[in-house]
């Protein structure tokens, strides 16, 4: 921030003019609501909103003794981790072969970044269908391989279908920006590992992979941003957050516990613990990125 | 390259087709059941070619079927509205931003770093942390199942802000000396020289906030009561009913999730350049 610009207009009013609509929306479906969850995380009203007191931090005590939270995090961690993981794993793995053949490289890129348009709740629905237990077609094939597929029952099921279906639909991104990365390497540096003999494995290990390492963060913390806060509808559309509780994580259970059982200060309080994690995602990729301009 | 490996090249082509066909297939069955009777489709296993029924189903989805009243909510509609809103909040957040952004830039008044700050750190509370309270707000608005009330909350962003305020900086200092010798006032300055060199900037955001605002899901799922006010997002969702997959009419819900996929995926493909700019540029 320290760069400014030398030269500049002089008006008193115009500024003021100009910001004017960032201002007015920031303020009124920013500031003002965020202001309110905090408010609200400290009170308790019943379930009609006609009466409002005060319990200080009493929510968050619910909260901290709240198994059904700890079980909610939990699955968020869980789904977080194994979003993150296979979606990196995966999509590092074609990025090196896209920036390792002569040709195609730019057929191979466009044929695999379009899921990115694809929205969460359209991939969960399109996901369910093919692992609907009954009709799903991958079910049936599973099932003929001896594979008894059911993620409305089995909550290790349910969660193996919300993982891949949040892989798939982040899988362009990462690999997009895998891709930038690997290009950016200096041939060289290939070349001259190459002349003293190293082969493709040792070279990525100990070439390219470090050489990756600023994008394999920014996209690690990327990635669980979206397992987070990104993956509602795939969660909705696909599972509901079923079997009971188990694939419910926490972005589903402020909606659910705030709109479906209308419990306005416990879905406040764990908003406001959700803003907590994003502020501390926030800040640890800001401090990678500064890090990323030295590099 | 670098050696020539026979076995790596492939070894290369075969894990890309292979993933290229992954990513595929669950859109080719998408599309397959999208062009059968419903009948057909809960067949176990469902046919894996495409049947004949492609324009019939996708005529249904987009415009209702009359004579049977089960899915009377028709697509065309969706797309309409999930289309207003995106381009509402694609253009919105655009405007308010690059006003916004040229304030801070090329101005000095009072509160400008507070004003730069309090929308930073909009960037941290993404609407899905704060939707109980913001819901309240549009509903005291009146905004419920409007268009605004689909769109403006979702333009309050930092991001934008912050890619035109970064691209202003690169500019060099001498265009304003020149646009102030030539007699040019700020908002001359503005729409001659700062709208013309940020196109490629717009572009590329304007692409992202396409995506962003079709693919909008829990936001709208709040604040559209009425069934002529979802986006297509919304609505597919809606069309399948919580009793099971007997009353589910998968093809046309497929057809659906493929007329909702189609816009979007379009805009990536054909404009991939602005698309990956604005990707790369958003997330710094």
């Amino acid at each position: 921030m320290s760069s400014e610009k030398r030269v500049v207009f002089r008006a008193t009013w115009l500024p003021w003019l100009l910001i004017a609509p960032q201002a007015a929306v920031v303020a009124v479906f920013f500031f003002w609501p965020a202001g309110q969850a905090l408010l609200q995380s400290l009170q308790q009203s019943d379930a009609f909103g006609t009466s409002v007191e005060w319990v200080g931090l009493e929510n968050f005590q619910h909260l901290w003794n709240d198994a059904s939270y700890w079980a909610s995090f939990q699955t968020t961690a869980v789904f977080s981790v194994l979003v993150a993981g296979l979606g990196l794993s995966i999509s590092l793995c074609l990025a090196y072969f896209a920036d390792r053949v002569v040709r195609g490289t730019s057929i191979y890129r466009t044929l695999l970044i379009w899921p990115y348009a694809v929205a969460p709740a359209v991939a969960g629905v399109v996901w369910l269908f093919l692992f609907s237990p009954s009709i799903g077609v991958v079910a049936y094939g599973l099932h003929h391989i001896g594979f008894e597929w059911d993620s409305l029952l089995n909550s290790h099921h349910a969660m193996a279908l919300i993982v891949m279906a949040a892989v798939w639909k982040q899988l362009s991104y990462n690999f997009l920006f895998f891709l930038a990365g690997f290009q950016s390497i200096p041939k060289s540096l290939i070349e001259a590992a190459a002349i003293d003999g190293a082969g493709p494995w040792r070279r990525f290990w100990t070439i390219q992979f470090p050489l990756l390492s600023p994008t394999s963060f920014f996209l690690l913390i990327t990635n669980i941003t979206y397992a987070f806060f990104d993956t509602f509808g795939i969660v909705d559309a696909a599972t509901k957050g079923g079997p009971g509780k188990d694939t419910a994580i926490m972005v589903y259970k402020v909606y659910f516990d705030g709109f479906k059982a209308m419990d306005l200060g416990g879905s406040a309080a764990q908003s406001v613990v959700l803003m907590a994690i994003v502020i501390v995602l926030t800040v640890v990729q800001f401090r990678f990125v500064e890090k990323k301009v030295n590099y | 390259m670098i050696e020539r490996n026979r076995f790596m090249d492939v070894l290369a082509h075969t894990v890309l087709i292979l993933g290229v066909m992954v990513v595929a297939f669950p859109v080719y069955l998408t599309f397959v059941a999208s062009t059968h009777t419903a009948q057909e489709v809960v067949q176990v296993p469902m046919p894996l070619w495409p049947g004949e029924h492609l324009l019939d189903n996708y005529k249904t989805a987009l415009f209702g079927d009359a004579a049977k009243q089960v899915s009377d909510m028709a697509v065309a509609h969706m797309m309409w509205v999930s289309l207003v809103s995106a381009l509402c909040i694609a253009i919105g957040k655009i405007s308010i931003s690059l006003l916004s952004a040229f304030a801070i830039v090329y101005f000095r008044f009072p509160f400008r770093m507070a004003f730069f700050w309090a929308v930073f750190l909009t960037l941290m509370l993404p609407v899905e942390v704060r939707i109980g309270p913001t819901y309240q707000v549009v509903s005291d608005l009146g905004m419920l199942n409007t268009y605004a009330g689909l769109s403006v909350p979702l333009i309050a962003s930092a991001t934008a802000t912050f890619l035109f305020r970064q691209f202003f900086m690169t500019l060099p200092d001498e265009l304003v000396e020149a646009a102030r010798m030539d007699g040019a006032g700020p908002m001359r300055f503005f729409k001659d020289m700062l709208l013309p060199l940020s196109t490629t900037s717009m572009a590329a955001l304007f692409v992202i906030q396409f995506i962003y605002g079709w693919n909008q899901y829990l936001w709208p799922l709040l604040v559209t009561t009425q069934e002529n006010m979802y986006p297509v997002v919304v609505g597919i969702k809606s069309m399948i009913p919580s009793g099971g997959d007997a009353q589910t009419e998968w093809n046309l819900v497929m057809a659906t999730a493929m007329l909702a996929m189609i816009p979007p995926a379009l805009v990536v493909m054909l404009m991939q350049k602005w698309f990956v700019k604005g990707l790369v540029d958003s997330d710094k």
